[in-house]
C-alpha cells in the first residue's frame, strides 16, 4: 500500500515535469500580454508585474481592425466547417459501409499534399474568376483541411456503430437515404460533435492559405496577428495580447471538450496512417 | 466484426457495384443498399480541389511563366534548373535535417509521456488536458511568443540559462542554432500528438502477459523492451508516418519566426517554394518545385508505409 502511494506520487511529479514546458509557456504568454513596455524590457524578467497593462488588450481591438478580422475568421471557419459536415458526414457513412479503402486513400492524399501546392493553381483560378477580394477563396480552400478531417472521423465512428438497426429498417423497405437520415445519423451525434470540434480548430489555426489569399479586408486572425509583427513598431505587450486573443477560443474549446478531442484525434490519427 | 461483415455485404464490396447489385436484386428479397450517392459529393469536392490543381501544376511546371509577364513553353527547363540550383539543394538538406530532428524528439518524448499518462495517479485527466494544449494552440500565435522568448537580450530563455550558468544563445538569430531552435518549438507543439497515438496503443495492450512476466521475474525494463514495445510497434509506426509528413510540410512556425533566415539557413523546400511562387511570382519554377516536393513526401511516406506493413506482420507473428 505504502509503495503504491509512493509510485503514484512519483508518477504525478513525472507528469508535472513533462507538462511544465506547456504550463511555463502559457504563463509567460499571459505575463507578456499584461505588462507595460518597461516591465517587458526589464532584466531580470518579471513574471507578475506591479501594474497590470489591461490597456494592451484594448489597444489590440482599437488599432488593428481586430473585430473585422475576428468576424472574417468566424465566417471562414464556420462556413468551411458546415460545408464539410454537409459533404463529409454522408461520405464517411458511405465509405464505412462500402469498406471502400480506395476512396479513403484519395482523402488521405489530401493530408499528404502540402498546402502550398494547392495555392499556386487555385490562386490563379480565383484571380481569373475575380473573387480574390472576397472571403470565398479562403472558404473554398479551407475545405482541403476540413473535409478530410470530417470524413476521417466519421469513417471511424460509423465503423463502430451497430448494423442491426439499419438492416432491420432496410428489410422494412426504407430507402438508403431514409436509413441514413433516420437510423444512422441520430446514433452518430457524438461522432459529429468530435468532427465539428476538430474541423473548427484546424481551420481556425490555418495560416498559410490566408497569408496568400487574404487582402487587407479579408484577413483572418492568424494573418492579422502576423501582420502586426511586420508593420508595427514591435511592442511586446499588445503583440502577446493579440496572440492570446487569436488562440484563446481554441484553447477554451480544448479545455471544455478535452475528452471528445482526445477520442477523435486518437481514432482519426490511427485511421490516418 | 470484420469477420462477419464481408459475408453480409459481399455483393456491394465488389468493385463493379452496379452489376452485382442487380444480380442480388433478382436472387434475394433483401436489397443491398446503394451507398455510392453518399460518397460522390465528397469525391467531387476533393477531386476539384486536388485533381484540378495537380493537373494545372504539372502544366505550369513545363512553362516559363512569371506573373505579369508572358508565358512560353519550356519543356523540362524548370526541372533542369532545379537540379542545378544550389539554393534548392540547400533547402532540401535543411528540410531533411529539420524533419529528422522534428520526428526523433517528439517520438521519444511522446512515448515517455504516453507511458506516464497510461498509469493511474491523481489529477491525471487534468494534467493530460494541459499537456495536449500546445498542439491545439494557433501556430502563428505560438511562434510569435517563442520569438520573444528567444530574444538574445530580453528573452526569458537566456535568463533561465543564466540561472544554471549556461552562456546566452542567439537561438533563431544565428545560422548555426536556428534549425535546432525551430525544432524545439515544433517539438513543444507536436509531442502531444505522438503521446495520444501511443496512448491509444497502450490502452489496447492486454494485462495477462505482464502478470506472467512478473512471476517469471522480468524487471520493468525487460517488460517494456520485450512486451510493451513489440505490442505498440504498429502505433509507433503510425505516429512516425504522421509526424514525418507533418514535419516535411511544416510552414507556419518557420515562416512566422524566421521566414527562412538568417540568410537562407532555415529555408526548407516549403519556404523556398513560397518565396519563389509568391514573392518572386515565378510560378513556372515554383510549380516544378511543388511537383518535386510532393514526390519527396510521397516517396518518404511510401517507404514508411512499407516498414509499417512489415511491423504489422511481425506483430501478427508475435501474437
Amino acid at each position: 500500500m505504502n509503495s503504491r502511494l509512493l509510485s503514484q506520487i512519483g508518477l504525478f511529479f513525472a507528469a508535472l515535469v513533462i507538462i511544465s514546458p506547456a504550463i511555463l509557456f502559457f504563463l509567460w504568454m499571459i505575463s507578456l500580454s499584461l505588462k507595460f513596455e518597461i516591465d517587458n524590457g526589464a532584466y531580470p524578467p518579471i513574471l507578475i508585474p506591479e501594474n497590470f497593462a489591461w490597456s494592451n488588450y484594448a489597444k489590440v481591438f482599437e488599432e488593428n481592425n481586430f473585430l473585422l478580422y475576428l468576424w472574417n475568421s468566424v465566417l471562414v471557419t464556420g462556413t468551411a466547417t458546415l460545408l464539410a459536415l454537409l459533404i463529409g458526414v454522408p461520405a464517411g457513412y458511405g465509405i464505412a459501409r462500402l469498406k471502400a479503402e480506395r476512396s479513403a486513400v484519395v482523402i488521405m492524399i489530401a493530408r499528404m499534399t502540402p498546402g502550398l501546392s494547392y495555392l499556386i493553381p487555385l490562386f490563379l483560378l480565383f484571380q481569373w474568376i475575380g473573387i480574390l477580394g472576397t472571403l470565398w477563396p479562403q472558404i473554398i480552400i479551407h475545405l482541403v483541411v476540413t473535409v478530410p478531417i470530417v470524413v476521417w472521423v466519421m469513417i471511424g465512428y460509423f465503423e463502430t456503430t451497430p448494423m442491426e438497426l439499419e438492416e432491420a429498417a432496410n428489410i422494412d423497405g426504407a430507402s438508403s437515404w431514409q436509413v441514413f437520415r433516420l437510423v444512422a445519423l441520430p446514433i452518430a451525434k457524438p461522432g459529429i460533435v468530435v468532427a465539428f470540434i476538430l474541423s473548427v480548430i484546424f481551420s481556425w489555426n490555418n495560416f498559410v492559405f490566408g497569408v496568400v489569399l487574404a487582402s487587407r479586408e479579408t484577413r483572418t486572425l492568424p494573418v492579422a496577428v502576423y501582420n502586426m509583427l511586420s508593420y508595427e513598431q514591435v511592442s511586446w505587450g499588445p503583440l502577446a495580447a493579440a496572440a492570446l486573443v487569436v488562440t484563446l477560443p481554441v484553447l477554451v474549446l480544448t479545455m471544455f471538450a478535452q475528452k471528445q478531442i482526445v477520442a477523435g484525434l486518437t481514432a482519426g490519427a490511427v485511421k490516418g496512417g | 466484426m470484420s469477420a462477419i461483415a464481408p459475408e453480409r455485404t459481399g455483393a456491394t464490396t465488389d468493385r463493379t457495384g452496379v452489376t452485382t447489385q442487380a444480380i442480388e436484386e433478382s436472387q434475394s428479397v433483401r436489397l443491398a443498399p446503394n451507398y455510392w450517392p453518399f460518397v460522390v459529393p465528397a469525391l467531387v469536392v476533393v477531386g476539384a480541389v486536388i485533381v484540378f490543381p495537380w493537373a494545372f501544376t504539372l502544366w505550369m511546371s513545363v512553362n516559363r511563366w512569371t506573373l505579369g509577364q508572358s508565358r512560353s513553353f519550356a519543356g523540362m527547363e524548370n526541372y533542369l534548373r532545379l537540379a542545378s540550383d544550389p539554393r534548392f539543394w540547400e533547402s532540401l538538406v535543411n528540410t531533411l535535417t529539420y524533419t529528422s530532428l522534428s520526428v526523433a524528439a517528439p517520438m521519444f518524448l511522446g512515448t515517455v509521456a504516453a507511458l506516464i499518462f497510461d498509469a493511474r495517479f491523481p489529477l491525471r485527466g487534468l494534467l493530460r488536458g494541459v499537456f495536449v494544449m500546445p498542439m491545439m494552440a494557433t501556430p502563428v500565435a505560438v511562434a510569435l511568443v517563442w520569438t520573444m522568448m528567444f530574444h538574445p537580450q530580453l528573452g526569458v530563455l537566456n535568463y533561465l540559462l543564466s540561472l544554471v550558468g549556461i552562456p546566452a544563445q542567439e537561438w533563431i538569430f544565428n545560422a548555426k542554432t536556428v534549425i535546432p531552435s525551430l525544432v524545439a518549438v515544433e517539438t513543444w507543439q507536436w509531442t502531444p500528438l505522438v503521446m495520444l497515438i501511443v496512448l491509444g496503443g497502450l490502452a489496447s495492450v492486454p494485462r495477462e502477459p505482464f502478470e506472467s512476466a512478473e512471476i517469471d521475474g522480468a524487471n520493468a525494463w525487460q517488460q517494456f523492451r520485450y512486451l510493451t514495445l513489440p505490442m505498440i510497434a504498429p502505433f509507433l509506426m503510425i505516429a512516425l508516418i504522421i509526424r514525418t509528413i507533418d514535419a516535411l510540410k511544416s510552414f507556419d512556425i518557420i515562416y512566422a519566426m524566421t521566414q527562412g533566415g538568417p540568410g537562407t539557413a532555415s529555408e526548407t523546400i516549403n519556404i523556398y517554394l513560397y518565396n519563389t511562387a509568391f514573392s518572386y511570382y515565378d510560378i513556372g519554377y515554383g510549380s516544378a518545385m511543388a511537383v518535386v516536393f510532393f514526390i519527396v513526401i510521397v516517396a518518404l511516406s511510401f517507404i514508411l508505409l512499407m516498414l509499417r506493413q512489415r511491423s504489422q506482420w511481425i506483430d501478427a507473428e508475435g501474437k
